[in-house]
C-alpha cells in the first residue's frame, strides 16, 4: 500500500480475498452476547466456577475471514467451540445466543448439533496427530464425514475423499488413502485434517491454532492452503491464534479476546496499524519484532491475566494497566465503535490515540547505543570443532548388528561463543538445535569433534574437573517445570546447585537463594512453596535463577519462552537481557522463533538438519542472508510487523529484492536418519545443481569476515557477485 | 496453615502475580497436604475405618470376646447363631464361630501384611536396580521376571505349599515369591522413566552423581507408586492366603484362617449352615475392599498436581 489510508470514512473492511463486499444484513454467524462458565473443582477440591465467556458478541458474514487472538485464557477457543457445540464437560451457556444462519446453536438438540458439525462446521484442531484416529487409514477417516452426512455409497465417498486429499495438496492422494497416520509428516497430517474438516464443504471452517504443533515452513504451507481454498470454496473463516503474526495476513477482521471479553474488533489492517485498546496495543509492543536490533527493552505487560473464576468489577485490563484510572476499575467499558460504520470497536475508556502510530520502540532511539561489541576473538568460551552426534536408530542389547542404523543429528557444527555475547541458534524441529545445546553443556558427548570451554576440552577432562567445569555452563530447559523436582519446594530446588557443588554453608546457601530471588523478580516467599503453584513466566524466572547460582559464565537457554504467552515472554527475554548486562554472562540461545532470537542475539548460527548452514552477526544474517534457506525462512515467517500505508519499512523483511530463485520454503525437511547426500538443503533447494549433491559445501566468507555461509552458491548482493 | 480447609474457596486476588502476593505463608508440608486429599476421599477414608476396625476386631477381639480355639467340642458342634451364646454359632468341630473369625482374621492378615510387604520391597529394589543400570542388567533381570510371570502363580503356589508343610513364615516367603514380580515391573518402568527426566538431568549438569539422583530424585519421587503398590499386593497376599487354605494347603488345624474356614464350610452348604460361609467371606471381601480403597486414595494423594496449599 503505497499511499496513506486514514482510518476514516474510507471502508477499510474491504476484502481482497472475497470479491464480493461483505453483506452486512445477513451474518453466516452471530455470536450474541454469549456467557459461559464450566463448573469444576480447582486443586483442592473445592467447587469453583470459571467464568469463560462474559458477554461475547461477534459477526460473520459468509465468506469472511475472522480472526480470534488472545493469550491462554483468555476464551478464544471456548468462543470457537461454541459454535459447534462441542463444550468440554462441566461447561454452560448461561445466556445469549449463538446463531448459524438462524439456528441457535446454544440451545440446539444434540441431533441438530451433530449435523451441524462437520457438514456446515468444519473444524481442524491444533494436533493433527491427536485428532487422526491412528488405527484408521487416512482415506477412511476423510470419507466418514461423508458417510456419516450425506449418505453416499463407499465409492463416491472414497472417490470424493481422493479428491479432497488432492485439493488440500496431499501428493499421490490415491495411494495415499491407504495411509495411517503414523505413516505421515506432521504437515500431511494436518493437510489430511483439513481434508476432513472440507469434504463435506462446510460454509464455515473454524481452526483452532492448526499450525501452532508445527515448523514455521510448514505452518506457511498450511496457512496459504487453509487461505487458498477458503477462496476457492467461499467458505467463512475463523482463525484462532495466539500468534499475531499468523493473524496479521489471514483474515479480513479480528477480534482480540482479553479475561473471556472481546477487547477489540477491527479490519485487519487497522487493528495493526491502529489499535485503540490499550491491551491491544501492549500487545503489540510486547512483541520482540517491535524492538528487534535495537538495545531497548520489550514493553512488558506487568503481572498475569486476571483469574476467571469471579468476575470483577470494572475492565478486565485495568490491574495490568498502564492508562487506569478509577473509572476502569470500577466500571465495565461498552464496547464502542471507533469509527462511523462501525467496523472497529473497543471495550476502553483511555483508548490510544489513533493519530500517534503505535510506539514503534525500534526508531525511538538509535541502535548505536547497543553494547560495545562483546569481546574478541581472545575471549572465546565456548568453542566447537566440527562436533558430530550420532543416535543409533534402535538400541537394545538385542538389536541386530545390520539394523543398527545411525540419526545424524549434528553433522560437523564449528562455532564459538564469546564472553559476553549472545549467540543465537535457529532452526527447525529436529534440526538439531537441542542436541546441539546439549553437547555444549555437557550433558551428551559427541560422537566426532570436540567441545572446548575457554580452552579445556571437555573430552579430557577428568571426573573432578568435568564436576568443577559444571560452574561454567548452566542450561535453562524449556519447561523450567519438568526441570524442577516437584516434591522439593523452590527453596530446596534453588540450593541444590550450591549443595552439589558444596558452595558455601547452609546460612549462605539461603542467602544466596534469597538473592537469586530478588535477581529474577520474585519474592523470598517463593521458598517455601512447591513449583506446580507458579505460572509458567514464573516457572522460567525459577529456571533461569536456578542456572545463575553457580555463577555461570554461559548459559545454554533451549528454547526458553516458546511456551510462553507474549506478554510474558518479554519479561522473561527483558530479563535474560538486563542480567546479561550486569553479570557479563554470554547466551547460547536455541529457538525456533526468528523475531525472538533477533531481539536477543548478538551473532546467530541457522541449523539445517544437523549443519549450521549460515552464522554471522544478527542484523547482518536477517537482513542479508546468504544461504537459500536462511532467506527461505526469513520469507516463509510470518511477522506480525505490518508494514502500514506510509511506513517505511520496519527493520523487517530483507533488504534485497525477491532475488531468483529464494522464496518460502517448499516441502519438508528429510530424515536426519537418511540425510541428502552433498549439501543436505539441496532437496528444497531452488538452486541446488549436481555439485550440491556430490559435495558437501564448505564455509566461506563471500560477504565479508564473520559471516560464514556453507553454500555452493550464495546469495551474495548484487555488488558482490557482479566480479 | 490451618486455614487451609478455608483458604481454597476464595479466588486469587486477580491482579498482579497471584502466588507471590500473599506473602512469606509457607505451602504445608507435603505429609500434612498428602493426608487433607486423602482425607477428602471419602471411599479412602471408609477403606481405612473398615481396615482400623477389622484390625482391632482380629487383634483387640479376643480379649473382649475369649474363646477356646484349640479344643474341638463335638457337644457344641454347628450350632446355629445366637444358640447356647454362640452369637455367631459354631463350627462343624464346635468353636465359636465369632472368636475363630477373630482368630483366622490374624493369620489371614499377619501373613496378608508380611507378604504384602515383604514383595513390594523385594521387588521395588529389583525393578529399581534394573531401571537404573539399564542395557545389559536390566534386559537379564527383566527376561527372568518375564519367564517367573509365565507360570502361573497359583500353580506354583500349590507345588511348593505341597511339598513344604506350611507355617506362617513359610506362606509368607511363598506368596511374596510370586507376588514380588508387579512391583519389580511397575518400579523399574517408573526407575526408567525418572531417569530420564529433566529434574534429574538439571541435577547432574550441576555435577551431582547417581546417588544423589536415586535419594533425592528418583526414590522420593516413586514412593507414591510403591506406597500404592503395596497397598494392593496386601489385598493380592490375603487373597492368596485364602486360596491356599481353601485348597488346604495352608497352616494345618487347630489354626485357622479365612480360607480354610471358608473351605471347611464349604461342605455343609447342602445342610444349610450359611454362618461357616458368609462370615469369613464377607470378611475377605472387606479386607481386600478396604485396602484397595485405601489404594486408591493414595494414589491420589501422592499426586502433587492435586494438593493445594
Amino acid at each position: 500500500m503505497p499511499t496513506t489510508q486514514p482510518p476514516g470514512p474510507v471502508p477499510s473492511g474491504e476484502s481482497p480475498l472475497s470479491g464480493e463486499p461483505l453483506p452486512a444484513h445477513e451474518p453466516l454467524l452471530s455470536v450474541e452476547d454469549l456467557h459461559l462458565s464450566i463448573a469444576g473443582r480447582d486443586r483442592a477440591g473445592a467447587e469453583r466456577t470459571v467464568h469463560a465467556l462474559d458477554g461475547v458478541s461477534l459477526r460473520l458474514a459468509p465468506g469472511e475471514a475472522l480472526g480470534l487472538v488472545g493469550e491462554s485464557g483468555s476464551g478464544k477457543t471456548m468462543t470457537a467451540l461454541s459454535v459447534l457445540g462441542l463444550l468440554p464437560p462441566g461447561a454452560r451457556v448461561t445466556s445469549g445466543r449463538v446463531l448459524l444462519e438462524g439456528t441457535d446453536l446454544a440451545a440446539a438438540p444434540d441431533q441438530v448439533l451433530r449435523r451441524i458439525r462437520g457438514e456446515a462446521v468444519g473444524v481442524v484442531f491444533q494436533d493433527p496427530l491427536s485428532s487422526l484416529n491412528p488405527t484408521m487409514t487416512i482415506g477412511a477417516q476423510v470419507a466418514e464425514p461423508l458417510l456419516l452426512h450425506r449418505g453416499v455409497s463407499r465409492a463416491e465417498a472414497r472417490e470424493r475423499a481422493v479428491e479432497t486429499l488432492r485439493l488440500v495438496g496431499l501428493g499421490q492422494p490415491g495411494e495415499r488413502m491407504r495411509n495411517y497416520p503414523h505413516q505421515l509428516s506432521g504437515g500431511m497430517r494436518q493437510r489430511v485434517a483439513i481434508a476432513m474438516a472440507l469434504v463435506c464443504e462446510p460454509k464455515l471452517l473454524i481452526a483452532d491454532e492448526p499450525t501452532t504443533a508445527l515448523d514455521v515452513t510448514t505452518q506457511h504451507q498450511i496457512l496459504e492452503l487453509i487461505g487458498e481454498l477458503r477462496e476457492r470454496l467461499g467458505m467463512a473463516l475463523i482463525l484462532v491464534s495466539h500468534d499475531l503474526g499468523v493473524i496479521a495476513r489471514r483474515v479480513d477482521r479480528v477480534a482480540v479476546m482479553y479475561a473471556g471479553k472481546v477487547a477489540e474488533q477491527a479490519p485487519v489492517a487497522r487493528l495493526f496499524t491502529s489499535p485503540r485498546h490499550r491491551y491491544t496495543q501492549a500487545l503489540f509492543d510486547a512483541l520482540p519484532e517491535r524492538a528487534a536490533g535495537t538495545s531497548r527493552p520489550l514493553a512488558t505487560i506487568p503481572g498475569l491475566p486476571p483469574s476467571l473464576t469471579r468476575r470483577p468489577a470494572g475492565c478486565r485490563f485495568a490491574p495490568r494497566c498502564a492508562y487506569a484510572t478509577d473509572v476502569c476499575r470500577t466500571e465495565e467499558p461498552a464496547p464502542r465503535p471507533a469509527d462511523d460504520e462501525g467496523v472497529h470497536t473497543y471495550a476502553c475508556f483511555h483508548p490510544a490515540d489513533p493519530a500517534a502510530r503505535p510506539a514503534a520502540p525500534g526508531e525511538a532511539r538509535p541502535a548505536e547505543d547497543a553494547p560495545a561489541s562483546p569481546g574478541t576473538d581472545a575471549d572465546v568460551l565456548l568453542d566447537l570443532d566440527d562436533v558430530r552426534r550420532e543416535y543409533p536408530l534402535h538400541s537394545s542389547p538385542f538389536t541386530r548388528r545390520r539394523d543398527r542404523r545411525l540419526v545424524s543429528a549434528v553433522a560437523g557444527v564449528s562455532l564459538t561463543v564469546r564472553r559476553g555475547e549472545t549467540f543465537g541458534i535457529v532452526g527447525e524441529s529436529g534440526c538439531g538445535k537441542s542436541t546441539l545445546g546439549r553437547l555444549a553443556v555437557g550433558m551428551e558427548k559427541p560422537t566426532g569433534g570436540s567441545v572446548r570451554f575457554e580452552g579445556d576440552d571437555l573430552a579430557t577432562l577428568d571426573r573432578a574437573h568435568l564436576r568443577a567445569h559444571r560452574r561454567r555452563v548452566q542450561l535453562m530447559f524449556q519447561d523450567s517445570y519438568a526441570a524442577m523436582d516437584p516434591r522439593m519446594r523452590v527453596g530446596a530446588i534453588l540450593r541444590e546447585p550450591l549443595v552439589v557443588q558444596g558452595v558455601g554453608d547452609r546460612a549462605a546457601q539461603e542467602e544466596r537463594v534469597r538473592g537469586l530471588l530478588d535477581e529474577v523478580g520474585l519474592e523470598r516467599g517463593a521458598v517455601h512453596r512447591y513449583p506446580h503453584e507458579f505460572s509458567g513466566g514464573q516457572r522460567q524466572r525459577l529456571g533461569l535463577a536456578r542456572a545463575l547460582a553457580l555463577a555461570p559464565s554461559l548459559v545454554v537457554a533451549d528454547e526458553p519462552v516458546s511456551a510462553l504467552d507474549v506478554s510474558v515472554q518479554a519479561q522473561i527475554l527483558n530479563l535474560m537481557r538486563d542480567l546479561q548486562r550486569e553479570k557479563g554472562l554470554s547466551y547460547l540461545f536455541i529457538s525456533h522463533d526468528l523475531a525472538v532470537v533477533r531481539y536477543l542475539a548478538d551473532r546467530v548460527g541457522v541449523m539445517y538438519l544437523g549443519s549450521l548452514v549460515e552464522t554471522g552477526p544478527a542484523a547482518e544474517v536477517f537482513a542479508r542472508p546468504l544461504h537459500p534457506y536462511t532467506r527461505g525462512l526469513l520469507e516463509t515467517a510470518d511477522s506480525a510487523v505490518v508494514d502500514s500505508a506510509g511506513e517505511t519499512a520496519v527493520d523487517g523483511a530483507p533488504e534485497a529484492g525477491p532475488a531468483e530463485g529464494a522464496g518460502p520454503l517448499a516441502g519438508e525437511t528429510p530424515s536426519a536418519a537418511d540425510p541428502p547426500s552433498g549439501c543436505r538443503f539441496r532437496t528444497r533447494c531452488p538452486l541446488a545443481t549436481e555439485l550440491c549433491a556430490t559435495t558437501p559445501p564448505e564455509p566461506t566468507a563471500p560477504a565479508g569476515e564473520g559471516h560464514l555461509v556453507r553454500c555452493h552458491f550464495p546469495l551474495v548482493p548484487v555488488a558482490g557477485s557482479a566480479g | 496453615m490451618t486455614a487451609e480447609a478455608a483458604t481454597p474457596t476464595t479466588p486469587q486476588p486477580a491482579a498482579g502475580e497471584p502466588a507471590d502476593d500473599d506473602g512469606m505463608d509457607a505451602t504445608p508440608g507435603l505429609a500434612r497436604r498428602t493426608l487433607a486429599v486423602f482425607a477428602r476421599n471419602r471411599l479412602a477414608l471408609l477403606g481405612a475405618c473398615l481396615l482400623a476396625a477389622l484390625l482391632a476386631f482380629c487383634f483387640l477381639g479376643p480379649l473382649v470376646h475369649p474363646t477356646d480355639q484349640v479344643h474341638t467340642d463335638l457337644d457344641q458342634a454347628s450350632l446355629a447363631p445366637g444358640e447356647a451364646g454362640h452369637l455367631l454359632g459354631t463350627t462343624d468341630l464346635g468353636y465359636d464361630m465369632l472368636g475363630r473369625l477373630m482368630h483366622g482374621g490374624q493369620t489371614s492378615l499377619e501373613v496378608g501384611l508380611a507378604a504384602g510387604l515383604l514383595a513390594t520391597l523385594f521387588g521395588t529394589v529389583y525393578g529399581a536396580v534394573a531401571g537404573y543400570f539399564g542395557g545389559w542388567v536390566d534386559a537379564v533381570l527383566m527376561r527372568v521376571t518375564d519367564a517367573a510371570l509365565a507360570i502361573p502363580a497359583l500353580f506354583l503356589l500349590v507345588v511348593v505349599a505341597a511339598m513344604v508343610t506350611p507355617s506362617k513364615p513359610v506362606l509368607i516367603l511363598v506368596i511374596a515369591s510370586v507376588a514380588w514380580l508387579s512391583p519389580a515391573r511397575l518400579i523399574r518402568g517408573e526407575a526408567l522413566a525418572l531417569r530420564s527426566r529433566d529434574y534429574v538431568h538439571a541435577m547432574r549438569l550441576m555435577g551431582g552423581g547417581g546417588g544423589r539422583a536415586v535419594f533425592r530424585h528418583i526414590v522420593p519421587n516413586a514412593v507414591g507408586t510403591m506406597i500404592v503398590n503395596a497397598t494392593f499386593q496386601i489385598a493380592d497376599a490375603i487373597l492368596y492366603v485364602a486360596y491356599l487354605s481353601f485348597l488346604g494347603l495352608s497352616i494345618p488345624p487347630p489354626a485357622a484362617d479365612w480360607g480354610s474356614m471358608l473351605s471347611s464350610g464349604i461342605t455343609y452348604t447342602q445342610v444349610g449352615y450359611w454362618w461357616l460361609i458368609f462370615p469369613p467371606g464377607l470378611a475377605i471381601v472387606l479386607v481386600v475392599a478396604a485396602f484397595n480403597f485405601i489404594g486408591d486414595g493414595l494414589r491420589d494423594a501422592f499426586d502433587v498436581r492435586l494438593q493445594k496449599n
